[in-house]
């Protein structure tokens, strides 16, 4: 990575929310609903970017992660009635928690072996999730009320469901996670991470502790996922064992390969590339998941490295 | 491509990366414009657009398949009888992919992208109940073809109906009688481990206890089994009734499995046919459910005592006396629902009617219009059965069909009274604000 200025790197961020921002105002009714949707999911795919571009460590079941605040938030309000703002704490303390459990047996092996037991992981969180039906709702999930998806601060309040709230309540969390992975990319945390990934045995010689920055990153990484999860029961009001499946932790890795691994841009990029590629194509044809398939081994061949990532090795070395 | 020499070069593949990227760019720049034009509304004399929220890939598929064929035939005998209000009626078709997350977004661009009138259509109860959040926040009427328990049970919103089919609580309910006075008194149940078989797990032993029987087992088969044999000691010996509702491509394996386990000595068997919808009950392997019984919510095979409407429905929809597509006897239909495609339509059309509905700024009036809605009189619009509504619990009661199988067909033997699948209702959505 060419050095740039951190006022550049900054700026282009801000400016990329700040584009979010507006397109709040000049969006198609469908669109705007579309693009909170999408910035709430590219959140899952920039926590799964940390530990996958950044540490270079393939997790097969991140949808654990995503569900585990999905089913933080959502049963905390469903069952206990809680709040949105702590069923949103819920929500991210239940995923840094089971990330930190799951961390600790997981990064016991690594590879394939990484791969494997974190995709069991998550299938065991599934079936739990199937097991436990009578709380969970099973395959058939639970609807969160719309009267349950209201904030109310003083006075005011704010209806998750207006569309408006919900895309700004999107790109808040958006923002702030971006932000973050960005803060964390140039950190000197964020170096060791890379560095792990680069070369581990190097990392450990000149003298960091390996597994506990591995740990740092599955635990930080699970917490932005389920931080994804939380706002999408509490925006679009429904939990269900789908999520747990394991096509939620497959959709993550796609969209960052699409959008770049180890850049902090990619995936939302990639992100709203497979969602614009799925619903143009599915107006034309039922055959849309060829055309998503088409346009994967396209990428593949012309962009390995993702979207953004291709276009940081070609042109702006800068970009992080 | 030519290189610095001007000759050209295959292997340097750089400039045709960034044509391909260009033109990925420009084709989806080209793709994504229409999705960007803003429709005008609807004009009084403009079609009255239904948005049909379609299972046309993933696990629905087949059922997806016939529901279209049902629907595309009962807009057309709407249209060609004078539409709704006078106005055509038209299909606008997405596919949900039988998956909740997309079933929602596809209600979203009905309501705001297609600016669809309502949204019809889908049967999986996920996809369902992950669509009716959106729905309600879009206040754009959600007319299913479920048969979930889901919308009678109130946990939904007051958008969403189900007019055209009852809800399978109401079914297990209507089984129970017959259950006990004719297959007998201790029963033992087999499903699957998810939501579809805790329906049957709990709706039915207060059913049948009701009428003196006993379910004296329940064993629950994981999603991910492929095969059944180490299940099967689990049936007690005393069992009279085996009642499965075993559903997805196992179910052959299962039934052969579970022949080879009696053999000619069995008790008797009972099912639902959502186990056998789309699939030929002379398939092999299925010799095993000779003799045995389904419900069915309307009859796959033609009956001796077909009314002129039942009659007039099949031909529209172009099924033959097996239930099989015309022309194509292996392409098997799943009758026993997809006449709530059919029925429910024809709801929507008087529920219209009786609001004047003009356009999406009638849909409150629609949503009250449909509350208000009693009884549907068997005949032309409602060829399965008379059927009463409830319009609080925004559901449907009807009749339901026992058939049993006999030389490769399903012959109807019983129909339960409308009576037998009441229950009382769990809540009232019309408290709720529109």
């Amino acid at each position: 990575m060419r050095d740039a200025s951190p006022a550049k790197i900054y700026a282009l961020h801000i400016g990329v929310i700040a584009l979010l921002f507006a397109l709040n105002f000049v969006l198609p009714d469908y669109h705007q609903g579309l693009f909170a949707r999408i910035m709430a999911l590219a959140v899952f795919a920039m926590g799964y970017n940390l530990l996958f571009g950044y540490v270079g460590m393939l997790s097969l079941g991140h949808a654990m992660f995503f569900s585990a605040g999905l089913y933080g938030a959502g049963l905390t309000v469903y069952h206990l009635g809680w709040g949105v703002p702590e069923a949103f704490v819920a929500g991210v303390a239940c995923g840094a928690v089971l990330a930190l459990v799951i961390g600790l047996l997981a990064l016991r092996t690594s590879g394939v072996a990484f791969m494997i037991v974190t995709m069991m992981f998550a299938q065991v969180f599934y079936l739990l999730v199937l097991y436990f039906a009578a709380w969970t709702g099973g395959d058939q999930g639970l609807v969160i009320q719309q009267a349950s998806r209201v904030i109310t601060i003083g006075g005011a309040s704010l209806d998750l469901t207006n569309p408006t709230v919900r895309y700004m309540s999107a790109l808040t969390l958006f923002s702030v996670v971006l932000i973050a992975t960005l803060a964390i990319a140039r950190s000197r945390f964020g170096r060791v991470l890379v560095a792990i990934r680069e070369n581990e045995e190097r990392t450990k010689m000149l003298g960091y502790d390996t597994v506990a920055n591995k740990l740092a990153a599955v635990v930080i990484s699970g917490a932005i996922c389920a931080a994804s999860g939380a706002a999408y029961a509490l925006l679009f009001g429904y939990v269900g064992s789908s999520f747990a499946s394991v096509q939620y932790s497959i959709l993550p890795l796609l969209w960052v390969l699409l959008g770049g691994a180890a850049t902090t841009l990619g995936p939302l990029i990639g992100t709203l590339f497979m969602y614009y590629v799925t619903d143009i194509a599915s107006s034309f044809t039922s055959a849309y998941l060829l055309i998503v398939g088409i346009a994967l081994i396209l990428l593949v061949l012309f962009a390995p490295k993702g979207i953004l990532g291709s276009i940081r090795q070609r042109w702006l070395g800068w970009l992080p | 491509m030519a290189d610095k020499n001007g000759f050209f070069d295959l292997s340097k593949t750089t400039l045709s990366r960034r044509t391909a990227l260009k033109g990925l760019a420009a084709g989806a720049g080209l793709a994504l414009a229409p999705g960007f034009v803003r429709y005008s509304q609807a004009q009084s004399s403009a079609p009255i657009k239904i948005g049909f929220q379609l299972h046309r890939t993933g696990i629905g598929a087949a059922y997806g398949r016939w529901y279209e064929k049902t629907s595309a035939a009962a807009v057309k005998a709407i249209n060609d009888a004078g539409g709704i209000n006078g106005r055509k009626v038209e299909l606008v078709i997405e596919d949900d992919g039988t998956d909740p997350a997309r079933g929602a977004e596809v209600v979203g661009k009905f309501a705001k992208q297609h600016k669809t009138d309502i949204v019809f259509g889908t049967l999986f109860s996920h996809v369902v109940i992950g669509s009716a959040p959106a729905a309600g926040e879009n206040k754009i009427p959600y007319f299913v073809v479920s048969e979930g328990h889901h919308v009678a049970s109130t946990k939904l919103n007051r958008y969403v109906f189900q007019p055209g089919i009852t809800d399978v609580k109401s079914q297990i309910q209507s089984m129970a009688p017959w259950i006990a006075a004719n297959a007998g008194k201790k029963v033992t149940q087999i499903f699957p481990d998810f939501a579809f078989g805790y329906d049957h797990r709990d709706y039915l032993p207060p059913a049948l206890k009701a009428q003196g029987a006993d379910v004296i087992a329940q064993i629950a088969i994981p999603p991910t089994e492929s095969s059944f044999t180490k299940y099967f000691p689990q049936i007690p010996a005393e069992t009279e009734v085996i009642y499965h509702v075993m559903v997805g491509p196992a179910v052959l394996t299962f039934v052969k499995e579970l022949g080879e386990f009696y053999g000619s000595q069995r008790p008797q068997l009972f099912g639902f046919i959502d186990s056998l919808e789309a699939v030929d009950v002379n398939s092999p392997g299925l010799e095993f459910l000779d003799g045995s019984h389904f419900w069915e919510g309307s009859p796959r095979y033609a009956q001796p005592d077909d009314t002129a409407a039942q009659k007039a429905y099949r031909a529209a929809v172009g099924i033959d006396d097996n239930g099989a597509a015309l022309g194509d006897p292996k392409d098997v239909s799943t009758a026993a629902h997809m006449f709530g495609c059919w029925e429910t339509l024809y709801v929507v059309k008087k529920a219209m009617e009786d609001a004047g509905y003009k356009g999406p700024e009638d849909r409150a009036k629609l949503v009250e219009a449909t509350e208000a809605l009693t009884e549907f009189a068997e005949g032309p619009e409602h060829p399965q059965g008379p059927k009463t509504f409830n319009g609080k619990i925004h559901q449907c009661f009807g009749i339901q069909n026992i058939s049993k199988v006999e030389g490769g067909k399903l012959k109807v033997v019983h129909k339960t009274k409308i009576e037998d699948g009441l229950y009382e209702p769990e809540g009232d959505y019309t408290t709720q604000a529109l």
